[in-house]
């Protein structure tokens, strides 16, 4: 669903940018998902080269518009146990997302925080909020308008993997970005 | 507007129509541990002095009650050599032979159509005296809870405790996978029974917080994809939505007056603090204005200071701070990590979550010394709350990847484990006593 309205809005970008590569356009949103799931192990959170990945496919498509939506459509960022910090891998991503914002007034995003199940579930409502305020600052920082951006923290309660593994828990601390 | 009232006459149904149907997961306190000096007891089975069958099983709920308490240990009733039902045929020389140290022996006897008398009546089998003689009115739909109540008798007058087997809980569960996750807010009895879904929704629902007055549930729901707190009556299902502010709506908590919540709010720039909503007037007064995360408030017993969870030290610990200048003192001084304070009815004491050596387990803080106790043996624990006499802690574990709730003695000498079909049981809280 949200998928859908994000190809609407890119299409309608796509258009104003009377680009001519759209099905590679819509390879790369396919590869994304992968991208994501594909980092597995533990300390992985810093290995998941999510924006790097990201960023080269979008250089392939080569305009500002396409290098932008090959990263925006369902962009995870993982963190450390207890940590709100965004790691340097994310910066391009975080990037494109903050230059389709500042470019798209009229575009909306929403933060959903995440953490893994561990410890007292409102302390990490509270923590999966401030991950969530971490990914927002970097996006305002870079130009994005507070009125475009809502966050949300679900802390524990909605794992992307269930279980009570370091991997099920690395896949877990998390911001979701949702258009 | 109209949404809103589309909303709570939806819940109005909802719950309607849960009052019909007994929920799926009926929970059941088994206990895992007991302590030696549980007191043989035989509870007979009550006789009934109507035509035909008894209407119910009065003294199968007593016997179930005393065991889940695990200070009784009721006797099988296929070791009962006979089965009085008055004073005169009980034959004090059997029972001493085996070993039962407490008799409980009771009849049910029809009124009318619909009501009924139960008696009954509690001797030391080896002073062989009465302890406890009582007659009580009733009617079919009541019985059960007249058993709860002969139940609360029995245990007060052998233990000088106050019994909870007429008390509620309230927990939250969740079933399926993905889309199909629902998530229920149930209320029911002490022993699991009568359980009831008071909400539900595909969304999160979390942090169910009992009013003093034990008639209505203060909550978290996320339905419609934001966090908000509700004010949910219990006999009607109505409900009203307390707080949907921007960011974190959470962990309400009911002033001891029953007149306001505390709650945690981010008010949009995502810093999480303390603050104190008056339910009547909508009046808001912030309490705690830190950049860190203040969640998990909990009142003291005088209703003029806080406890709660802050990570301001580096890592969460629980703090206390009076109302009047909003001065916040840390008191957890043992573990790296402890949140999510709950008080003993006594305000002596708190239950929280410690991580004790890599484990998330639930501890007991005691506030006069400071020292902190680990109660219980998970990986997982959290969630813990007294039971209103303060005896039993229930809280919630992992078995596996499954959800389920446990109990354990205050002195961490009995441990139970409540079982439940399907799904993750969590966030259990105790109701107050009945008001009576």
């Amino acid at each position: 669903m949200r998928n859908a309205k994000l190809v609407i809005l890119l299409a309608a970008t796509l258009m104003l940018g009377a680009c001519s590569k759209s099905p590679d356009v819509k390879d790369g949103w396919g590869d994304e998902p992968e991208m994501v799931t594909g980092a597995q192990d533990e300390s992985g959170s810093s290995q998941r080269g999510l924006g790097e990945n990201g960023v080269r496919g979008g250089e392939e498509f080569g305009g500002m518009n396409l290098d932008g939506q090959n990263v925006l459509d369902g962009t995870t960022i993982f963190f450390d146990y207890d940590s709100t910090d965004i790691k340097l891998d994310y910066e391009d991503v975080l990037m494109a997302h903050a230059r389709y914002l500042v470019e798209n007034p009229g575009a909306r995003v929403r933060l959903e925080g995440h953490t893994d199940e561990r410890g007292s579930r409102e302390y990490n409502i509270g923590l999966g909020e401030r991950r969530s305020q971490s990914v927002r600052r970097v996006l305002m920082l870079q130009g994005a308008q507070d009125s475009q951006i809502i966050t949300v923290s679900f802390g524990e309660e909605r794992p992307a993997e269930f279980g009570s593994s370091e991997d099920a828990w690395a896949k877990n601390r998390r911001v979701e970005i949702q258009y | 507007m109209t949404k809103v009232f589309t909303s709570i006459l939806f819940f109005m149904l909802m719950s309607a129509m849960a009052s019909f149907q007994p929920a799926h997961a009926e929970l059941r306190i088994e206990i895992t541990k007991g302590i030696s000096a549980a007191v043989p007891i035989a509870v007979v089975p009550f006789g009934y002095t109507g035509p035909g069958a008894a209407p119910f099983d009065v003294a199968g709920v007593v016997a179930a009650d005393l065991a889940s308490s695990g200070r009784f240990d009721p006797m099988d009733r296929k070791d009962m050599l006979e089965m009085p039902s008055s004073g005169a045929e009980v034959d004090f020389q059997d029972w001493r032979l085996l070993k039962a140290q407490v008799l409980v022996i009771g009849k049910v006897s029809p009124i009318n159509a619909d009501e009924y008398s139960i008696q009954f009546q509690v001797f030391d089998v080896f002073k062989r005296e009465q302890i406890l003689g009582y007659r009580m009115p009733t009617t079919r739909a009541a019985m059960r809870a007249s058993a709860h109540y002969v139940a609360d008798m029995i245990f007060e007058k052998l233990t000088g405790v106050k019994g909870v087997f007429s008390t509620q809980v309230a927990y939250v569960t969740v079933t399926g996978k993905g889309k199909d996750r629902n998530f229920e807010l149930v209320v029911a009895d002490a022993d699991g029974a009568n359980a009831k879904s008071i909400s539900n929704s595909p969304d999160p629902i979390m942090s169910p917080s009992w009013s003093p007055d034990g008639r209505k549930l203060a909550y978290v729901s996320f339905e419609g994809g934001t966090s908000a707190v509700y004010v949910q009556i219990l006999r009607s299902g109505f409900r009203q939505k307390v707080s949907s502010r921007r960011g974190v709506n959470g962990a309400p908590v009911w002033h001891p007056d029953g007149r306001s919540l505390a709650l945690t709010l981010s008010q949009g720039d995502g810093n999480l603090d303390i603050y104190v909503l008056e339910l009547t007037s909508g009046r808001l007064e912030r309490i705690t204005s830190h950049p860190a995360i203040d969640t998990e408030p909990e009142w003291r017993k005088d209703g003029r200071g806080l406890y709660f969870t802050s990570d301001r030290s580096g890592r969460a610990q629980i703090y206390e701070l009076e109302l009047q200048d909003k001065k916040a003192v840390r008191i957890s001084r043992e573990g790296s990590y402890n949140a999510r304070p709950r008080l003993s009815p006594d305000g002596k004491q708190l239950s929280l979550v410690t991580l004790d050596r890599g484990n998330y387990r639930i501890g007991i803080m005691d506030l006069e010394r400071g020292t902190l106790r680990v109660l219980s043996e998970g990986k997982l624990d959290e969630s813990p709350a007294f039971a209103p006499n303060g005896q039993t802690l229930i809280y919630a574990a992992r078995e596996g990847s499954q959800g389920v709730l446990a109990t354990v003695s205050a002195d961490g000498q009995i441990r139970g484990r409540i079982a439940s079909a399907d799904g993750d049981v969590r966030e259990p809280v105790w109701s107050p006593f009945p008001p009576n």
